[in-house]
């Protein structure tokens, strides 16, 4: 048996359709069958709700007397894009305010905007014979704009990876907060719900399907970017009218530490139109399964520590290494639920009919990590081969000496085997000095939480400890924890000198 | 019941002794060690001796000011994704049967580390 689509939305205009939600299909066609699902339901809801960073909004703000071509404009201090004609522009969620918090950003003037709140927007322009204003200032509600047009170009994965930290401090990430040694698992996404997850082959999602976007009837312009759907990992590009969003389905938000993004709730309806639907749509939570990976590396390919299902994620606590750890989630399950129970009643007292794909999504694409031309800069290229060291059972006046004679203030300090044990410092030698108790060996005021680098690991990680943990120098190690090198905050510098390893 | 307990002057055994002459045990939620504002911390006692066990802390030259509130919590902001969850030391969050976020602010020893986690900026301290 086969249903049209005709036949399907012919139910939907009689308000005689049987729509369910995503997270009910399993169960109707564990007690009908496939066949009886099939005859039974005409409509699956989905839905899902979380931080969705790749959105944004196109506005057009109508022309100024005397007429203005905005060059550079802001709202509420967030930069929008100044590169389209004349009013218009596009307003990006992460992008923050250049005055206010850094918890402030274009997430924020989205939700400002429909929440009914006024928006003052600035512009620059080097003026123009047709535009000859330079500049402008005034306040804006959502009504006064000609559109506000929501066009987000990476929305609704498919699923995404659960993320742990297994190094020794907090990390603060668009994941959320990791603990440090595993203290917990974060991740995002509704499983059973999500739209993709229950049309994988994108049979059925494509461009021109009607969906729920921000609580406003929008539709999926198509691929979104990064769309990866032979990884599982598929995306969708989505629009809708800001004018008919509400606070239910869109939040701003503030990851700490990483910036403000915008959460948004997505839902799409899929028509039951055979058996390949049905059993699409039957998809659980065990079904749909991850990688829990390393955030602890800060790497593009961050290593996976245990594959794990959306049942396991949602069930609060996942076992790693024969430890208990807690979960938390980044999105939210509950409004995904009212997503897909919203979209249930649009559907149900007929406001929105379905359609079938006016183009189809490449359910086999790859996508590709990025082309990079010029070299990244290693350790390697800056550091400073000659290192002073001592030993941990030598006196402290020794190792004020050899400060002196180096002109430096940190000393990698080795033990027999000549591998780092930690590093002391002019100030460790200044502190020893001051009080002298019976501290007269390097081992007792050293430092043996060392931060280290290795030769060949990227400038800007490097650059980045020495910032992350306040400090001015890295011993650098190979592989066997020998002390090979060490560099020095200032030793960045060099990349800034002409004529020398700039990129 | 969550006291705060303020040591002002230089850190004399106050807890210990108020353990040792009445028997009653006290648990030690956090504890703070600070070179200007001295030393403080947050105990739970058990209710029925909450009186006693504050008038003898502070005979033995403690402050001692009864914890009313845990974290802060705005429904309004909230959207129920659970980020605080894990974070917590003490367990104070979690999702009821329809997904829904639960916070039993009796168990909050106000560490904070909920409030930085929070993407929707939902949870406060007091005060």
């Amino acid at each position: 048996m086969e249903k049209s689509i005709d036949e399907i939305n012919r139910r939907i205009r009689e308000g005689s359709a049987r729509v369910v939600t995503a997270d009910e299909m399993p169960d109707i066609v564990g007690e009908l069958g496939e066949e009886g699902a099939l005859k039974e339901v005409d409509v699956v809801t989905t839905g899902t709700f979380g931080a969705m960073c790749s959105s944004g909004a196109f506005l057009n703000f109508g022309h100024a007397e005397p007429p203005i071509k905005m060059e550079r404009l802001w709202l509420n201090d967030v930069e929008a894009y100044g590169g389209l004609a004349a009013v218009d522009t596009y307003i990006g969620a992460t992008n923050k305010s250049v005055t206010r918090m850094e918890s402030y950003g274009g997430a924020h003037v989205i939700e400002d905007f429909i929440s009914g709140k006024s928006i003052e927007l600035r512009a620059q322009s080097s003026g123009s014979d047709c535009y000859p204003r330079r500049t402008i200032t005034t306040e804006l509600l959502l009504e006064d704009l000609n559109q506000a047009i929501m066009v987000n170009p990476r929305n609704a994965y498919q699923r995404y990876d659960a993320a742990i930290n297994t190094s020794d401090d907090t990390l603060y990430t668009y994941m959320g907060t990791l603990l440090p040694h595993g203290g917990n698992v974060s991740f995002s996404g509704a499983g059973t719900l999500n739209p993709i997850c229950n049309d994988p082959n994108l049979r059925l999602i494509g461009s021109g399907v009607p969906i729920l976007l921000g609580g406003a009837p929008g539709m999926v312009i198509g691929e979104g970017t990064q769309h990866s759907s032979a990884g599982n990992f598929a995306t969708l590009m989505t629009t809708a009218d800001m004018n008919e969003m509400n606070r239910d389905f869109l939040r701003a938000a503030y990851m700490h530490r990483y910036g403000p993004t915008l959460y948004l709730g997505v839902g799409i309806p899929l028509p039951v139109l055979d058996i390949e639907v049905v059993r699409r749509t039957a998809v659980r939570d065990e079904d749909i399964v991850v990688n829990i990976r390393d955030y602890g590396v800060p790497s593009r390919s961050r290593p996976v520590i245990r594959p794990i299902s959306y049942a396991e994620l949602k069930s609060g606590n996942v076992e790693i290494n024969g430890d208990e750890v807690r979960v938390s989630s980044l999105s939210s399950y509950r409004k995904a639920r009212q997503v897909a129970q919203t979209l249930k009643s649009w559907v149900e007292e007929g406001h929105m009919t379905l359609s079938l794909p006016t183009r189809m999504i490449d359910p086999s694409k790859q996508a590709k990590p990025m082309r990079e031309t010029r070299k990244v800069i290693l350790v390697q290229e800056i550091m400073q081969r000659r290192v002073m060291t001592i030993k941990e059972d030598q006196d402290i006046t020794e190792a004020a000496r050899k400060l002196l004679k180096g002109e430096t203030n940190h000393l990698p300090v080795l033990n027999e085997h000549g591998q780092l044990t930690g590093v002391v410092t002019t100030f460790d030698v200044t502190k020893a000095v001051a009080r002298p108790d019976r501290k007269v060996r390097v081992q007792d005021v050293m430092t043996r939480n060392v931060i280290t680098t290795m030769a060949d690991e990227p400038i800007d990680i490097a650059a980045h400890k020495l910032d992350h943990y306040r400090i001015s120098a890295l011993p650098v190690v190979d592989a066997k924890n020998q002390c090979i090198a060490i560099l020095h905050a200032s030793d960045l510098g060099k990349l800034f000198k002409s004529g020398g390893n700039q990129p | 019941m969550k006291l705060l307990v303020r040591l002002i002057h230089d850190s004399k055994p106050v807890i210990a002794q108020v353990v040792k002459e009445t028997g009653i045990l006290i648990n030690v939620d956090r504890a703070r060690s600070d070179a200007h504002e001295g030393e403080e911390a947050l105990v739970d006692v058990p209710d029925e001796s909450c009186l006693l066990v504050s008038e003898l802390m502070q005979k033995f030259g403690a402050e001692v000011s009864v914890l009313e509130e845990g974290i802060r919590h705005d429904e309004d902001e909230c959207v129920d994704c659970g980020a605080c969850i894990s974070v917590c030391p003490k367990n104070v969050f979690y999702f009821d049967e329809d997904w829904k976020l639960v916070v039993d602010t009796k168990k909050c020893i106000l560490c904070g580390r909920c409030v930085v986690s929070c993407p929707h900026s939902a949870l406060s301290m007091s005060d």
